[in-house]
């Protein structure tokens, strides 16, 4: 019985079976009764659906003036019975769609301020992908520059668009660091192109935040960080709410720079649905981080009040909450300030998702063993230093699909405007558009319409964040 | 009281007195006193449950105790966060499980404490971090991420990474507990080379032959008191309370 193995045996090759399409289908479809009967009831469902939209979108017509004019095209060439797209209404109205009622002549602005979105995003969505970064910029250059050319405006102000997206291109390209300065000043240049005006107002706006530095510099070494920091904080307010709007006059009747002022009331669309999403995406995150480690803290009126935001935010309808925006939020704000419709809506909608993601990032935090964060106390980094190099990274990206959820919700949540009166892509600018004699009746191809782009851009936020998970996948579990 | 104490903090690493600590109504460390010479090695040993952990994790502040007082190097913990960061950066700790941060590479784990604490410059950083990883033997590593790394490489890391601050004193808790038997020997040689150099050293272990072949001093707990210590040799051949024979008998036995 004794046994001494005298050789290790060297690793062979798994045995060859039979391989190819008919092993694959009967694997995959047919390995089973149950499997096979569900592999054809599916065939079935899908075949009926495709025979019940396939002639309605192969009759489709892209040239018409009018749906009665789609259905007098289609009864001509395929019978007085056959049904088919009228796609000629998308054709006719698309840019309502897109823009709302923004003026015509000036939809170089919003065509300017999305490319830029895209540039101001690069450094941030592409972080140490260098390559990432200068295709995205690269593509929606072009995109952007093709949109300018197809829009309404001179030749110069063309040029000097087209020369602003090769200046973002060739600084993605050569010096990626310096694109950050997009991403800093992208918020103000978006308030100034989108609604116009003076450019003061933007400009003054950025000046409050420059105050924030001598006066935290100023208070910090006699009183720490939050004194200074809430010191800022106020100076830059009483800046931005009581002082900046007399600045900004006094400036524009001594030095007249702007650009024709387009009212709130004109905005719609797609722009109005990318305008609150964007704003409030990117701002909500940096608030729900902050609201998850609120609700961890040790500080308990600290954490009362994250816990108290986050449990009342989540019981409350988005709907109440854009109620709240339109009609209660103007009686807390003081006399003069006039907030926009659509700023006090970006505020409200932040705060909604703020705390849905303070609670997937606290599912992110749960997820950590208690050692990571030991590990850093006992390596002496302190609280801020631990959360931002330590804990967030790795809870962050655990809570990426949760957060992305939570975004792709928001994006299409945007339609709820449409409640407090603002054009939304869905309702608003879809009803406006049947409302019209020529297009009344017509039903699905504005909604199809609308549901393609919203899920291209939905879609595009999801396949970001599989990008982003296997970049960071470095755990190897 | 503290006179006393920042005088004899010239030779003296660590100084408890009197310490007592609870976990709400459990009183888990009873009247524990101990002084640690510079240089000395300590291994702390009992049964689970025992407390044993929970000292030295009250030495860098990660629990916090309610009665008495630590004086680490000079400076006693308090609730000033000043004194605890102070201590923390003087004080490596090695853990059970690593705890090595899965994120970033072992080069990465080496040098961020360094970089964010200390505030020294990245390559200079970089080139202690080297400099540790070869005496650890894995700086062929470097580049690679704690989840590619055995158990024993991992916590060859850890110690490094503990290393790289350049600490007075090192808390082991339990640092060979969840390896295979195979691993053990690579992380206690580390152990033990870091021994011969000096460092005062604190460990809650139960490898006795580490014990004998290091230790100046072994100390036994048993339901958060200490027990017995004495001089690894006196120790074991002869153990004075029947609950240190009993302990003795059950971890030798075999």
């Amino acid at each position: 019985m004794q046994f001494t193995r005298t050789e290790m045996l060297p690793p062979r090759a798994p045995p060859v079976s039979q391989s190819g399409a008919l092993k694959w289908v009967r694997e995959n479809l047919f390995s089973s009764w149950l499997n096979a009967t569900l592999t054809i009831l599916s065939g079935l469902v899908v075949y009926s659906l495709v025979k019940l939209s396939a002639p309605w979108l192969l009759h489709a017509v892209w040239n018409a003036n009018s749906l009665s004019e789609c259905r007098s095209v289609i009864a001509a060439n395929f019978g007085p019975d056959a049904g088919g797209a009228c796609w000629a209404m998308i054709r006719a109205r698309w840019y309502q769609w897109i823009f709302g009622f923004y003026p015509p002549e000036v939809y170089w602005r919003p065509i300017l301020n999305f490319g830029l979105l895209f540039v101001a995003m690069a450094p941030i969505l592409f972080s140490d992908n260098l390559r990432g970064s200068v295709k995205l910029v690269g593509v929606v250059a072009a995109l952007t520059i093709l949109g300018l050319a197809l829009a309404q405006g001179s030749w110069g102000l063309f040029a000097l668009l087209s020369a602003i997206m090769l200046v973002s291109l060739a600084v993605a390209a050569w010096a990626p660091r310096y694109l950050l300065i997009a991403t800093v000043l992208y918020p103000f240049a978006t308030v100034w192109l989108l609604w116009g005006g003076s450019i003061w107002g933007p400009l003054l706006a950025l000046a409050g935040f420059a105050l924030i530095v001598p006066v935290y510099r100023a208070l910090s070494p006699r009183f720490g960080l939050v004194v200074a920091t809430t010191g800022g904080v106020i100076v830059a307010s009483l800046w931005w709410f009581v002082l900046q709007g007399y600045v900004a006059d006094a400036l524009q009747t001594a030095i007249p720079l702007g650009i024709v002022a387009v009212e709130s009331d004109k905005f719609g669309g797609f722009l109005l649905a990318f305008l609150i999403g964007v704003s409030s995406i990117s701002i909500s995150l940096p608030i729900g981080i902050l609201l998850a480690l609120g609700r961890q803290s040790n500080m308990v009126l600290i954490k009362a009040l994250s816990v108290g935001f986050i449990e009342f935010v989540r019981g409350v309808p988005l709907i109440t909450m854009l109620f709240t925006a339109s009609l209660l939020l103007q009686y807390f704000l003081p006399p003069r300030v006039q907030f926009d419709l659509i700023l006090r809506v970006i505020i409200l909608v932040t705060l909604f998702s703020a705390a849905y993601n303070a609670e997937v990032v606290r599912g992110g935090l749960a997820a950590l063993p208690k050692g990571q964060s030991e590990a850093a106390d006992a390596l002496g980094l302190d609280y801020w230093q631990a959360q931002r190099l330590i804990i967030m990274p790795q809870a962050l990206k655990v809570s990426i699909p949760g957060i992305v959820s939570t975004f792709i919700g928001l994006f299409k949540d945007t339609t709820l405007v449409s409640f407090v009166g603002l054009q939304d892509p869905l309702r608003g600018i879809t009803s406006i558009v049947r409302a019209d004699i020529d297009w009344k009746g017509i039903y699905w191809e504005p909604y199809i319409f609308v549901a393609a782009i919203f899920f291209v851009a939905c879609y595009g936020m999801s396949r970001y964040s599989l990008y982003l998970e296997r970049k960071l996948g470095t755990d190897h579990r | 009281m503290a006179d006393t104490a920042l005088k004899l903090s010239d030779d003296v690493a660590v100084q408890i007195t009197g310490m007592n600590k609870w976990y709400g109504s459990f009183h888990v460390l009873r009247d524990i006193n101990i002084t640690v010479q510079k240089g000395e090695r300590i291994v702390i040993c009992g049964p689970s449950g025992s407390g044993k952990s929970t000292l030295i994790r009250c030495i860098n502040r990660l629990e916090e105790h309610q009665q008495g007082s630590i004086i680490v190097d000079g400076t006693e913990l308090t609730s000033d966060l000043k004194n605890i960061d102070k201590v923390r950066s003087e004080v490596g700790m090695v853990f059970q499980h690593f705890n090595l941060f899965p994120h970033l590479t072992i080069l990465e784990n080496l040098t961020l404490a360094p970089i964010w604490v200390r505030k020294i410059p990245k390559k200079e950083a970089e080139e202690t971090a080297m400099y540790f990883l070869n005496k650890v033997k894995i700086p062929e590593q470097a580049q690679k991420y704690p989840g590619q790394l055995s158990g024993g490489q991992q916590q060859r890391v850890a110690i490094a990474r503990s290393l790289c601050m350049k600490p007075r004193i090192m808390l082991f808790d339990e640092p060979t507990s969840a390896l295979d038997p195979e691993m053990i020997k690579e992380v206690l040689d580390t152990m033990i080379d870091l021994a011969k150099e000096g460092m005062t050293m604190l460990c809650v272990t139960h490898e006795m032959g580490f014990a004998q072949a290091v230790a100046n001093r072994v100390i036994f707990m048993d339901q958060g008191q200490i027990v017995e210590q004495n001089e690894p040799k006196e120790f074991f051949s002869n153990p004075k309370s029947e609950r240190t024979q009993l302990f003795l008998s059950q971890i030798l036995g075999h």
